[in-house]
């Protein structure tokens, strides 16, 4: 994929870092006084898709693999999580929990067969096994079919506070979001990101200096899946739903358009296109089914004009990263 | 009666002819995204919606022109072809040089819009789209009933995939298609028109897929997002086949379909799943498809 070149390459690495940080920050600031300004739950929907997109950014910015299937981990935990909740009666911390290990399960299910084949066929089979488990979802009795999963009690979390009040299940979401986006970025930084990054850049060469890249990128799906599947498993708790449209394909390409938008192999490029994206959905509700048509659009356009996203061309202009 | 395994006949072969029938349209638009990837080395995602487009063509012909069938079967597929060359010089062009997946992003991008536009218009129900009266009706094979539009599908499929098979396997101009996908630079050089070359053929996989989507109309109901369901088992379809051969997409849609039918009379529950499922035994066992070659 083409990818912002790194500006910073000959500059001291102090600035690498602080743009980051100050990106950070700022991210933290926005999201810290936000719900005061807006709706909290809009926001806390908001937040979950960008931490799904992150976690899909993981496998294509870093990896150079495009999972067209992620609606299978996000759509899973989502019902595993809203069942513990519901009908186990587990508290929310424990019901998130259940959720992401499902992910994490199926994500090393699909992942081990998706990362036989290279390229597009890599976005077939993802694609493929994800449709394959939104059919299961239409039969399977725990899904509740058409109906979804409804009525899922927040709970208190640790026993202790009553997340129906919105402003501590703001902040839980808040926690669950700044942790996870923090730990993409240290998977990021850490030696094992840089030889996903050498995989994404030269497969064939990274296998000729001994890295064994299908277990690297094995890893990688699994911690993607999993970190979608926090995602959807906190989707969930907050929405008190889970329904089909999580786990169906057009889930699975919008998380692909959020990226895109935001910006492939960025930090904040997901997090900047899910909440662009939300908002747009949101704004244009009213329009019914020219919705879809203005995502294509979208697409369109990303793909011929501005492959950077925002945040990748705001970077790119600043000669920072971002 | 007679029973085959259990299974009254009659069941059975219905459920075969279903089969054949989806294997019929498997086996043309898997056939046309192989044709695309050859040459343009772009998965063709809207296909599916190209598929879908060429349904509507046949619906909107009737309605606006009062043509039939008959006249559909190759205007429709010309109309959507014609659109699939602009779609081409619009947008496609300026991908080659780049990753195979923004030809993928871009064509879901296209996808969504025809989609999108379609279900503006028409709705998300289906519209029906009668058989054609010379072929309605049906005949009394014996051991089951078999109508006469059906047999017609599975006929008229076999025919044009093979004839794609034999002009691309056995033709100067398949010679030059093949030569181009190997090397389009030194075909070039020997003056051949290889970017007009790569146009035409997506207006031809574009074309298939209309092809199928008229042929589709009068057993399905005409709606929007006819395309979107299908396109995905056609990718799996694909991986099982792999894209390497033009007969092996043939006799791996073909059989899919049969597979499909088959599980529906045996166990229902997983006729929907089947094709997947076959999908992860062949990633297992055989990583690059039935008939591809390793990349």
């Amino acid at each position: 994929m083409e990818r912002v070149v790194d500006p910073l390459v000959n500059k001291p690495s102090a600035w690498r870092t602080r743009s980051e940080l100050i990106g950070f920050l700022i991210m933290v600031l926005v999201l810290a006084v936000a719900p005061f300004l807006t709706y909290p739950l809009f926001l806390m929907q908001a937040m979950c898709f960008a931490l799904f997109a992150c976690a899909f950014n993981l496998l294509i910015g870093y990896v150079g693999l495009l999972s067209f299937g992620h609606a299978l981990y996000f759509g899973w935990a989502s019902y595993l999580s809203a069942h513990a909740a519901k009908v186990w009666g587990l508290s929310p911390e424990l019901a998130i929990l259940t959720g992401t290990a499902t992910a994490a399960i199926c994500g090393l299910v699909a992942g081990s067969l998706a990362i036989r084949r290279q390229g597009i066929y890599f976005a077939m089979i993802t694609l493929a096994l994800a449709q394959m488990m939104y059919f299961y979802a239409l039969q399977a009795k725990l899904t509740g079919g058409e109906d979804g999963i409804q009525g899922v009690p927040r709970g208190r979390l640790f026993g202790l506070v009553d997340l129906h009040n919105e402003m501590a299940m703001y902040s839980v979401v808040l926690a669950i979001f700044l942790a996870g986006v923090l730990f993409i970025y240290r998977i990021i930084h850490s030696p094992f990101g840089e030889v996903l990054k050498a995989i994404r850049e030269n497969e064939a060469r990274a296998i000729s200096l001994g890295y064994k890249t299908d277990r690297y990128k094995l890893v990688a799906f699994v911690l993607s899946a999993t970190l979608a599947g926090v995602a959807g498993a906190t989707k969930a708790i907050v929405l008190q739903l889970a329904s089909l449209t999580d786990v169906n394909w057009p889930m699975s390409g919008e998380v692909v358009l959020m990226t895109l938008v935001g910006g492939l192999g960025t930090i904040f490029g997901p997090v900047v296109g899910a909440f662009v994206i939300l908002l747009m959905q949101f704004k244009l509700a009213p329009i019914g089914e020219w919705v879809l048509v203005i995502q294509g659009g979208i697409f369109v356009a990303c793909v011929l004009l501005f492959r950077r996203g925002i945040v990748g061309e705001i970077a790119n202009k600043l000669h920072i990263r971002l | 009666m007679i029973e085959i395994f259990g299974i009254p006949s009659q069941a059975l072969f219905g459920q075969l002819l279903i089969g054949l029938i989806n294997g019929s349209f498997y086996a043309l638009l898997s056939l046309g995204l192989a044709v695309i990837f050859g040459m343009l080395n772009i998965i063709n995602f809207s296909h599916g919606a190209q598929y879908m487009m060429g349904a509507f063509a046949a619906y909107l012909i009737l309605q606006y022109s009062g043509l039939g069938y008959w006249p559909a079967l190759i205007i429709a597929p010309i109309i959507v072809g014609i659109t699939g060359v602009i779609v081409e010089r619009l947008f496609l062009q300026w991908l080659y040089k780049l990753d195979h997946l923004y030809g993928l992003l871009l064509t879901f991008g296209l996808a969504l819009i025809f989609e999108g536009v379609a279900r503006n218009y028409f709705g998300s129900a289906g519209l029906p789209y009668t058989v054609p009266e010379s072929l309605q009706g049906g005949r009394n094979l014996g051991f089951m009933f078999l109508p006469n539009y059906r047999a017609w599908v599975i006929v008229a499929s076999l025919v044009v995939c093979i004839g794609t098979w034999f002009v691309i396997e056995r033709t100067r101009l398949g010679a030059y298609l093949r030569a181009a996908t190997e090397n389009p630079t030194l075909v070039r050089a020997f003056g051949i028109n290889v970017p007009r070359m790569i146009t035409l053929t997506y207006g031809f996989g574009v074309a298939l897929a209309a092809f199928a989507g008229v042929m589709a109309a009068p057993i399905y109901n005409v709606s929007p997002q006819m395309g979107s369901e299908l396109i995905i088992v056609v990718f799996a379809v694909v991986v099982i086949g792999g894209m390497g051969s033009i007969l092996g997409a043939i006799v791996t849609g073909f059989g899919l379909g049969v597979i499909e039918g088959l599980t529906k009379v045996f166990f229902p529950e997983a006729s929907n799943t089947v094709i997947f499922v076959i999908m992860a035994i062949v990633l297992l066992v055989r990583p690059a498809g039935l008939f591809g070659r390793r990349a």
